[in-house]
C-alpha cells in the first residue's frame, strides 16, 4: 500500500463519509492483524475454503471409492491418514468433508443471528406485552437442553443434513435474541433515536435503519464466536447418527464409524477428529480477534 | 451554621432503615419470589407445550407403537380411544400435562416399564457423572480464573488461556474416545464403559442411586473403588469443560472488579495483596459466578448425552437418544421434562443464591 | 525540622502502543502538617502524583524520582511488603466516590475494622470500639447501625464520612484526598469539608487535597500547587491565588464565574504548548 493512501485512511479529520468509514475498517483491520493468534485462526479457516472450493482438484483419491483389499490400513505414502472400514481414503474423506462442515456452519450462522435479531430487537423495541410474550418464548427455548431439543427435531423430521442445520437453528437463535434486545434497550433511549422520531420516522423505519446496523457487530462477534459450538454441536449430531447420511464424509459421522475399531485401529477415529478441533480452534482464535476489533466494550479479554 | 445532625435527614443523608423494620423487606422478597415463581412456572408450561407438539409432529403413529403391526382395525380404533386421541387436541395437552404433573410419562416402548420408573433408574447416573464433573470444573477452574486475572499476561494466564481455547475446541466425544483408547485401552489405568466392572453389578444396595455414595454407605470400598475407576475418565471429561468455560467466566468478572475503585480503597488500607483478592474482589464476584456455575451444571446434565453414549453410561442421556433412535416418544418426552425441569430449577436456585449472597437485592 | 513528605523531580510514565506516556513529568514539593492544595484540569497528573506516593502505580507503570521520603525516609520504590506497612498505617486516602470507593459486599465496620486491626493487632472488641469512635467522630449520629449497615444502604455524604473513618482510624501522618467531594450533593459538601479539616488539624496531619476546584483549594487549603500536563506550573500560598502570575493559573481563575465582578461572557481557557516545560512559578 501507497504512504499517501494509508495516510488518507488514518486520517484524523475525514473528509467524506466514505472515508471515514474506510479508515474506520482499516483501523479495525491493524487491530486484527496486530493480533497473531487470530491471523492464525483467519489463514486456517482461508485454507479451509480453499480446500473445500477445491476439494476434486485436492483429495487424492474418490472419497466414495471402497476399496475393501486396502481396508484399515495405518497411515502410509499411499493413504496419508490411512484408510476406513471400507477402505475408503481418510485425507480425500476429510478433504470432502470440509465441504459439508463450511455448509452447516454457513447456512446456521445465517439463520439463527437473523431470527434473534428480529425477535430481540423487536421485543426491545415495542416493550410491553410483545416483549413479555417473545422473551417467555425465548426463556422456553433456553430453558430446553440444546443437544436434546436438536436431537428431538432431528428425530421428528427424519434424520439428514438439511433437517440437521434446521435444528441446529432453531436451538441456537435464542441467546441472539437476548442480546440484540439488550442492545436494543440501550440504543432506544438515545437521543438520536428521538431525532428521527422527531423527523417523522416511522417505528419502522426506525427499527431497520437505525437499530439493526448497532445491533449487527456485537451479533458477529457472537456468531464468530459461537461458531465453534455450532460445529461441534453438528458433529455431535452426526456422531449420533442424525447429520448427514452415509456415505457422506461427514466429520463427526467418520468418527462414529471408527469408534468401533478404536482400540486397534486409531486412525480411523483420530483423524476427523482432530479436523474438527482444528476448525473449531481457528474459529475460536478469529472470533477473539473480531471481538477485540468490534467490541472494544468486551476488552481485550 | 447547619448542625452536623441536621444534615441526618433520613432518605438523603439519614442512617439505613432500623433493624427492626423487617417486613418491608419480607414483602418486597416476597413479591420477587412470587415474579420468578411466576414466571418459572410459565416457563414449564411452555415447556410442556413445546415436548407436546414435538411429540405430535414425529411421524411416528404411537397407537401403532401400542398395539403392535398386526392389530385389527376394531383393536386399533378402541386404542385410539383409549389414548384421548379423537378429542380436540386443547383436550388432548390438558390430558398430557395431568398426566406430566402426576408423574405419570406412560409406558416406555422399548423398556416395557412405566418411563417415570425408568427415569428414576437413569437419572442419578448422570448426576453422579455431571455433580463430580462440575465438582472438577470449580475446583479447579475458580482458582486457576482468579489467578490468571490477578497475574494478568503472566504464564497461569497464558496456561488458562490454552485450556479454555482447546476446551471451547474440542468434539466432546472424540477427547473422550481418545481417552478410553489412551487410559483404558494402552494404559489400563481406569475402568472400562459403563458405571460398574460386571462383578460389582447390583452387589451395592442402592440408596441413593449414585454408586459412589451408595457404596460409601455399604462401607464396601472394593465396589467404590471399582465405581471410580469407572467415573473418573468421565467426569474428568466433563470436569475440564466444565472448567474451560468456568476459569474462564471467573477470570473476566474478575478483571471487571479488580479495577474498581474499591480495590484501591483496600490497597490504600494496606492490605495484602491476597486478601484485596479473595477477600475484597472475590466475594463481589461470588453473585455472578453461582449463575455461571449453575449454568454449567445445568449444561453437564445435558451435555453428558455424547459422553454417557461414547462411555456407555447408563444415563438419562443415553437413555433419551436410545428412545429417540427407537421412536420411543413416551421415554424421550418424559426424558426432556425432566432435564428441563432441572435447567429450570437450576435457574431458581441461582436467583435464590444471588438474593442471599448480595445485600443490595432485596 | 524535616518535612512530613518530600518529593524531588517524580515521574509516572506508562508504556502504550504509540510510545512512552508521562502522566507525570518531574512533580517537587514539600509536605509539613499543613492543608495543600494540588488544582489541575483532568489529566494534569494530580491523581497519578497521589497515587505514586503511595506506590499504588500498578505496572507497567513505571515510578521514578530523585527523592521521596516520609519524615526523611525514602519510600521511593519500596519493596511492596515494606509498603504495605506504610499504606494505611501512615499515609491513607480517601477517594472521589464513595459509591465505589467502599466495597458494596461488606457491612461498614467490617471495612473499618479490617484495616485497623491490621496495623494495630489490636482485638476485635477493640477494633470495633475504635471503629464507633471513629464513626461519631465523624459525627455520624448512631454508629452502632452504621456499623452494620451496607454501603448501599447509607448516603453519598454519610458514605464520605465513612471514608474518612476508615482511613484515620488508624492514625496516618498524612492524608491524601482525592476529589473527595467532587462527588457529593453540594448541600453535603461543606459538612464533609468541614469534619475532615478539624479532624486533620486535631491530629496535626498532613494533608494533600486534590481537586479541580480552585476556589474550594483557595479558601480551604494553607498553600496551592497549580499542575498542567504532568507538571507544576506554579506554587503560592492559598490566600495569594488571586495574585497568581502564570497564565495558566490566571486562566483558570478567570473561567470562573464570580458573583462579585460578573462578566459579559466567560473567558475560554487558552492553553499554551510552551507552559508543558517552562519552570514553575514561584518555585524559588
Amino acid at each position: 500500500m501507497t504512504r499517501t493512501t494509508r495516510a488518507w485512511l488514518l486520517s484524523d479529520a475525514p473528509q467524506t463519509r466514505r472515508q471515514a468509514r474506510l479508515g474506520a475498517l482499516y483501523q479495525g483491520w491493524l487491530t486484527f492483524r496486530a493480533n497473531r493468534l487470530a491471523m492464525v485462526g483467519l489463514a486456517i479457516l482461508v485454507l479451509l475454503v480453499l480446500v473445500a472450493g477445491f476439494a476434486p482438484w485436492i483429495a487424492p483419491q474418490n472419497p466414495y471409492a471402497q476399496n475393501l483389499a486396502q481396508r484399515l490400513q495405518p497411515p502410509s505414502a499411499q493413504h496419508w491418514l490411512g484408510t476406513d472400514a471400507l477402505g475408503r481414503d481418510i485425507l480425500s474423506r476429510l478433504i470432502f468433508g470440509s465441504r459439508i462442515t463450511l455448509f452447516i456452519v454457513g447456512t446456521v450462522a445465517l439463520i439463527a443471528p437473523v431470527i434473534g435479531l428480529f425477535v430481540g430487537t423487536v421485543a426491545g423495541f415495542a416493550g410491553g406485552w410483545v416483549d413479555q410474550v417473545l422473551m417467555r418464548i425465548t426463556d422456553i427455548f433456553l430453558a430446553f437442553p440444546k443437544l436434546i431439543l436438536a436431537l428431538a427435531f432431528v428425530a421428528a423430521l427424519g434424520p439428514g443434513i438439511g433437517n440437521a442445520v434446521l435444528a441446529l437453528a432453531i436451538t441456537s437463535w435464542p441467546p441472539y435474541a437476548r442480546l440484540a434486545r439488550a442492545e436494543t434497550l440501550t440504543i432506544r433511549r438515545a437521543d438520536y433515536i428521538a431525532a428521527a422520531r422527531l423527523q417523522g420516522a416511522g417505528p419502522l423505519r426506525l427499527l431497520i435503519g437505525h437499530v439493526w446496523p448497532l445491533c449487527v457487530s456485537s451479533l458477529i462477534v457472537r456468531v464468530a464466536l459461537d461458531m465453534a459450538g455450532i460445529i461441534l454441536s453438528a458433529a455431535g449430531l452426526g456422531f449420533l447418527g442424525l447429520g448427514a447420511q452415509p456415505p457422506m464424509p461427514e466429520w463427526g459421522a467418520m468418527i462414529s464409524d471408527g469408534r468401533s475399531y478404536i482400540l486397534d485401529f486409531w486412525w480411523v477415529a483420530a483423524m476427523p477428529g482432530l479436523a474438527i478441533f482444528v476448525v473449531s480452534l481457528a474459529f475460536n482464535l478469529l472470533g477473539d480477534g473480531l471481538r477485540d476489533v468490534l467490541d472494544p466494550r468486551g476488552g481485550r479479554e | 451554621m447547619v448542625q452536623p445532625d441536621m444534615l441526618d435527614q433520613p432518605g438523603r443523608d439519614g442512617p439505613p432503615p432500623a433493624a427492626g423494620a423487617p417486613s418491608g423487606r419480607a414483602m418486597r422478597l416476597g413479591r420477587r419470589f412470587a415474579g420468578v415463581a411466576l414466571s418459572l412456572v410459565l416457563t414449564l408450561l411452555g415447556l410442556l407445550l413445546v415436548t407436546f407438539v414435538i411429540g405430535r409432529i414425529m411421524p411416528i403413529d404411537p397407537v401403532l407403537k401400542v398395539v403392535g403391526e398386526r392389530a385389527t382395525q376394531a383393536q386399533y380404533d378402541a386404542a385410539y380411544q383409549a389414548m384421548g386421541l379423537d378429542k380436540p387436541i386443547w383436550q388432548q395437552f390438558l390430558r398430557y400435562m395431568a398426566e406430566v404433573l402426576r408423574g405419570d410419562f406412560g409406558r416406555s416402548i422399548s423398556t416395557g416399564h412405566a418411563v417415570a420408573q425408568d427415569l428414576r433408574r437413569v437419572f442419578p447416573a448422570t448426576l453422579e457423572l455431571a455433580t463430580l464433573g462440575t465438582m472438577i470444573g470449580v475446583l479447579v477452574g475458580v482458582p486457576l480464573g482468579v489467578v490468571a486475572a490477578a497475574r494478568r499476561g503472566g504464564w497461569i494466564d497464558q496456561v488458562a488461556r490454552v485450556v479454555a481455547l482447546v476446551g471451547y475446541s474440542m468434539p466432546i466425544f472424540w477427547l473422550g474416545l481418545m481417552g478410553l483408547l489412551l487410559f483404558y485401552g494402552i494404559l489400563g489405568w481406569v475402568g472400562g464403559p459403563g458405571r460398574q466392572g460386571i462383578v460389582y453389578d447390583g452387589m451395592v444396595p442402592t440408596v441413593t442411586g449414585l454408586i459412589l455414595v451408595d457404596s460409601l454407605v455399604a462401607g464396601d470400598w472394593a465396589a467404590f473403588r471399582d465405581a471410580f475407576s469407572h467415573i473418573v475418565l468421565p467426569a474428568g471429561l466433563l470436569g475440564y469443560f466444565s472448567l474451560a468455560y468456568i476459569s474462564r467466566m471467573t477470570r473476566s468478572f474478575m478483571l471487571e472488579q479488580l479495577s474498581a475503585e474499591y480495590v484501591v480503597t483496600a490497597r490504600v488500607k494496606g492490605l495484602s495483596e491476597r486478601r484485596v483478592i479473595w477477600g475484597h474482589a472475590f466475594r463481589n464476584i461470588l453473585v455472578p459466578l453461582v449463575t455461571v456455575i449453575a449454568l454449567s451444571f445445568g449444561s453437564l446434565l445435558e451435555g453428558s448425552v455424547l459422553t454417557e453414549i461414547v462411555f456407555s453410561w447408563p444415563g438419562i442421556g443415553q437413555y433419551i437418544t436410545k428412545a429417540l433412535l427407537a421412536g420411543d416418544m413416551n421415554a424421550v418426552l418424559g426424558g426432556t421434562v425432566v432435564v428441563g425441569t432441572c435447567f429450570v430449577a437450576l435457574n431458581l436456585l441461582s436467583d435464590i443464591l444471588y438474593r442471599l449472597l448480595d445485600p443490595r437485592a432485596t | 525540622m524535616t518535612p512530613l513528605l518530600s518529593v524531588r523531580n517524580l515521574r509516572v510514565a506508562f508504556p502504550t502502543r504509540s510510545g512512552l506516556f508521562e502522566a507525570v513529568r518531574g512533580v517537587s514539593f514539600e509536605l509539613g502538617r499543613e492543608r495543600l492544595g494540588v488544582v489541575g484540569e483532568s489529566g494534569s497528573g494530580k491523581t497519578m502524583t497521589g497515587r505514586a506516593i503511595l506506590g499504588l502505580v500498578r505496572p507497567p507503570g513505571r515510578v521514578d524520582a530523585d527523592r521521596m521520603a516520609l519524615s526523611g525516609e525514602s519510600i521511593l520504590n519500596l519493596p511492596e511488603r515494606r509498603m504495605r506497612r506504610l499504606r494505611g498505617a501512615r499515609i491513607s486516602m480517601v477517594m472521589q466516590d464513595p459509591k465505589f470507593s467502599l466495597n458494596p459486599v461488606m457491612t461498614v465496620g467490617r471495612q473499618i475494622v479490617e484495616g485497623y486491626r491490621l496495623h494495630t493487632g489490636v482485638s476485635r472488641a477493640q477494633a470495633r470500639d475504635k471503629a464507633l469512635e471513629m464513626l461519631a467522630a465523624v459525627q455520624i449520629r448512631d454508629p452502632e447501625r452504621v456499623f452494620h449497615a451496607y454501603p448501599h444502604e447509607v448516603s453519598g455524604g454519610m458514605g464520605q464520612r465513612i471514608m474518612i473513618a476508615m482511613m484515620l482510624a488508624p492514625d496516618p501522618e498524612i492524608l491524601i484526598a482525592d476529589e473527595p467531594t467532587s462527588a457529593l450533593d453540594v448541600s453535603v459538601r461543606n459538612e464533609v469539608l468541614r469534619i475532615l479539616d478539624r479532624l486533620v488539624r486535631e491530629r496535626g496531619m498532613g494533608l494533600i487535597f486534590i481537586s479541580h476546584d480552585l476556589n474550594l483549594v483557595a479558601q480551604f487549603c494553607d498553600r496551592v500547587l497549580i499542575m498542567y500536563a504532568g507538571r507544576v506550573v506554579e506554587e503560592l500560598p492559598a490566600r495569594d491565588l488571586h495574585a497568581a502570575r502564570h497564565p495558566y493559573t490566571q486562566g483558570l481563575l478567570n473561567s470562573l464565574p464570580r458573583l462579585d465582578r460578573p462578566v459579559e461572557r466567560l473567558a475560554v481557557l487558552q492553553r499554551q504548548a510552551g507552559w508543558r516545560d517552562a519552570p514553575p512559578e514561584g518555585a524559588a
